[in-house]
């Protein structure tokens, strides 16, 4: 169990009638990762987890868990559990007959059920609970179960479909941690799936962007994050500032691209950018809030002045909004260090960014807000 | 609401009071006719408070047979509307979403088709298909049970579909989803969680066919054969006039219905208690406890009142004999006739006196007497007068002389005798003598 079960999509195609819900995904997920889908609702993460879990058949292409073609195999001979976005805890049966499910339809007897479903509930610390219906447990609680149920059944690979969408705020983050420790104590493939980009990044060895049934990028968190592959993923996982305009040069893997409003920026080729842009080339530049911050530079490519339109305090942080040169927008993240930072609307800024923290990549479609 | 205008609320009170009599009304009504002697199911004038009509019922074989013969029926319908009811709801699930709305058009129609019709057409085809292969005419494809059974599934079974779909339409197919995804059979996914979310729709499905297959006439009545059911036993009833062993029988149903009904609100009602308390599900299927049973369920509190009257009133049909106060009522009542008779014997002597005060009557002097005679006296020659058969074996005299010489002669009165006809319609003077 420990080095866990590899799962790999090849050139897998979904189509229902005319309409393309996933578009030649070529995914290699390694044995004990876990692996997270991000991207927004309808964008065919789900129909992946189906396809994988065997609900649905790819219209094109193979997929193999283990190195075994799974096409054909139903989804009670594949060797995944699904959690579902709702849970689908079956209402009827106590708790303990719930994570013992799986054992009941092979056969074993009630005994030895009860016994590996009391171990399971002692692992998810629900040990006095077992005899209670899902109805009666908090949402937390039934989580947990749900998990329980899906890892009673020993799968190589665990299927999460978007589990903590209807959680709490704090019972979320809390869970996240939950679900990374119990990952790792069982060593199995996890494929996560979700649209809240906290939840990939925290718990993911590796993320996939998705957008309109076409997988963007697969990276590690940070990468994804730091060195976005295009303009959807730099838009869609956490905030951007973003410049268009055309490359004027390219020098040692950065470039200066002439913004249509705020003039000369310069910044860093994305590494899945490199070698598709050369000068006179439309492209996109993003720099996060948090990249930007006041100076007293002179005028030079990584300097913009901006107006504050106003600002608000977010706890561990400033957020300044910015008006740039002929209404462009841009948002700054300031760290709290306990003086005061709030601006007065209208008074002029002087920003500065490191180039190496400003990414460029191909024009293309920005994730809608 | 108080600031409502007295007027409204009478009116209010007044029109629910008339709409719960227009319901319950006819039940309560002949649900007491059950008690009273009368021979017709009546109220007033009210006899005597009895059982007999109980009694009466349960030893007419009639009424016995049919009843038997409606379980048979309901039990198999309920059997058959249910199976097929589930798997039509089943399928219009999982049909091609094109073909869903024909296809409950189609498996609706029979609820729409007059029982009559289905009734004459499953007696048709069943023929037809027995004629086909075979078979004798009184073979299994014939027989009243089966052809009944069959008529009213074809319906029934339409409304055991619809609740079924209404149940379906809350089932979540994640759950089935789930099941197979943890290993189970589509068969094991579909009867460890699919069939135990629809066993509430199968018990009221299974309540509603039954009741349907119970009151059901018009459909049976053509395929019923030798087997007629309880609806086809009354309705032949009626038309040698009822009596009020139907009046027990309707009240029997009656409490049978509110038992269960009663029944069912009481779990209702605690199950619901017992969430809105916060208790664990599995403390309401738990045994029972007294205190806690009637706490706060009024449901409860008036199904104990109504089994503690139905136990009551059984018993006291044990003990309480109306026979005695039977017997005065029917002395009371030979009394009244006697009274009656006396009454209209008094009058007709008055009338006799008036006529006598007015003359006597020439031409039927002996007539007047205690005795009154009937007009049809004397004629077939007085053979069936009191005194005749003496004179026939008595004597050989001969009233009337020569002409008798035959020992035959004077027997029968005289009815052969050639004068005879004359001596009938002539003169009574001749016979007079004889009394």
């Amino acid at each position: 169990m420990s080095s866990g079960v590899s799962v790999d999509l090849q050139d897998m195609w979904i189509k229902f009638g005319d309409f393309v819900a996933v578009r030649e995904a070529n995914v290699n997920i390694k044995g004990g990762d876990f692996f997270s889908f991000l991207g927004p609702s309808g964008c065919g993460k789900t129909t992946i987890l189906r396809a994988v879990s065997g609900f649905l058949e790819p219209s094109d292409g193979n997929i193999l868990i283990g190195g075994e073609n799974m096409i054909g195999k139903g989804p009670n001979e594949r060797p995944t559990a699904l959690i579902f976005q709702n849970l689908a805890l079956f209402p009827l049966m106590k708790v303990w007959e719930n994570i013992a499910f799986s054992m009941e339809v092979r056969g074993a007897s009630a005994g030895e059920r009860r016994k590996r479903a009391d171990e399971l509930l002692d692992m998810i610390a629900l040990s006095d609970q077992g005899d209670k219906l899902p109805s009666e447990l908090s949402g937390g609680q039934k989580q947990r179960v749900a998990i329980a149920r899906a890892l009673c059944a020993e799968p190589d690979v665990l299927l999460l479909d978007e589990p903590l969408s209807a959680l709490d705020l704090k019972l979320r983050q809390h869970m996240r941690t939950e679900l990374r420790e119990i990952q790792k104590r069982v060593g199995i493939t996890f494929i996560y799936i979700t649209h809240d980009q906290g939840e990939a990044l925290t718990m993911s060895d590796s993320v996939a962007v998705m957008k309109a049934g076409i997988i963007d990028q697969i990276a590690d968190g940070k990468s994804i994050y730091d060195d976005p592959s295009t303009a959807f993923v730099a838009s869609f996982v956490g905030e951007n500032n973003c410049f268009r305009g055309k490359i004027s040069k390219i020098i040692d893997g950065q470039a200066v691209i002439d913004s249509n409003r705020t003039g000369a920026l310069r910044g860093r080729i994305a590494t899945g950018a490199q070698g598709k842009l050369s000068v006179g080339d439309d492209a996109m530049m993003f720099i996060r809030p948090e990249g930007l911050s006041l100076t007293d530079k002179e005028a030079s490519d990584t300097r913009i002045m901006a107006e504050v339109h106003h600002s608000e305090f977010e706890g561990q942080s400033y957020n300044v909004f910015l008006e740039g040169t002929e209404g462009k927008e841009m948002k700054m993240a300031l760290t709290n260090r306990g003086e005061a930072q709030l601006f007065d609307a209208g008074s002029n800024l002087k920003i500065s960014f490191d180039a190496n923290q400003a990414v460029i990549v191909p024009v293309g479609e920005l994730a809608s807000e | 609401m108080r600031d409502q205008p007295l007027l409204i609320r009478i009116g209010m009170s007044l029109y629910l009071l008339m709409f719960f009599t227009y319901l319950l009304g006819p039940l309560v009504l002949m649900g007491i006719t059950a008690f009273n002697s009368a021979s017709f199911p009546q109220i007033s004038p009210w006899e005597i408070f009895s059982f007999e009509w109980f009694s009466k019922l349960f030893a007419d074989d009639r009424i016995l047979e049919g009843l038997k013969n409606s379980l048979y029926v309901g039990f198999f319908t309920v059997i058959l509307s249910v199976s097929m009811g589930l798997a039509g709801a089943l399928i219009l699930t999982q049909i091609w979403p094109k073909l869903r709305a024909t296809y409950y058009t189609l498996i609706i129609a029979p609820i729409l088709v007059p029982g009559v019709v289905i009734g004459i057409s499953t007696l048709v085809f069943w023929a037809e298909i027995n004629r086909i292969l075979g078979l004798s005419p009184d073979s299994f494809l014939a027989n009243g049970i089966f052809l009944t059974v069959l008529g009213q599934s074809t319906f029934i079974a339409s409304y055991c579909m619809l609740v079924f779909v209404a149940r379906l339409q809350r089932y979540d197919i994640g759950l089935t989803e789930a099941a197979l995804d943890l290993g189970a059979s589509h068969l094991q996914a579909f009867r460890k969680i699919q069939l135990p979310f629809l066993f509430p729709a199968m018990a009221s499905s299974a309540v509603l066919a039954f009741l349907a297959s119970f009151e059901n006439y018009n459909t049976s009545i053509f395929t019923h054969q030798k087997f007629a059911t309880l609806t086809i036993i009354l309705s032949q009833k009626v038309r040698y006039g009822i009596d009020p062993s139907i009046s027990a029988l309707a009240f029997i149903i009656v409490c049978l219905t509110v038992f269960f009904a009663l029944l069912n609100e009481v779990r209702t009602r605690r199950a619901q208690l017992a969430v809105a308390n916060g208790a664990p599900v599995g403390a309401v299927t738990s045994g029972f406890k007294a205190p806690s049973f009637f706490a706060g369920n009024p449901a409860a509190v008036v199904f104990a009142l109504f089994v503690a009257g139905v136990v009551a009133t059984v018993a006291i049909s044990q003990v309480y004999d109306p026979e005695p106060a039977k017997s005065v009522l029917l002395k009371e009542k030979r009394a009244a006739q006697e009274l009656r008779i006396q009454a209209l014997q008094q009058r007709l002597k008055d009338k006799r006196l008036q006529k006598k005060m007015k003359g006597p009557d020439i031409f039927n002097e002996e007539k007047v007497g205690a005795k009154p005679k009937s007009p049809g006296a004397k004629t077939f020659g007085n053979v069936f007068a009191p005194n005749n058969l003496e004179d026939a074996a008595g004597s050989a005299k001969d009233k009337n002389g020569l002409k008798s010489k035959s020992p035959g002669v004077n027997t029968f009165g005289n009815v052969f005798a050639p004068t005879n006809l004359e001596d009938a319609a002539g003169s009574k003077k001749k016979d007079a003598p004889k009394e």
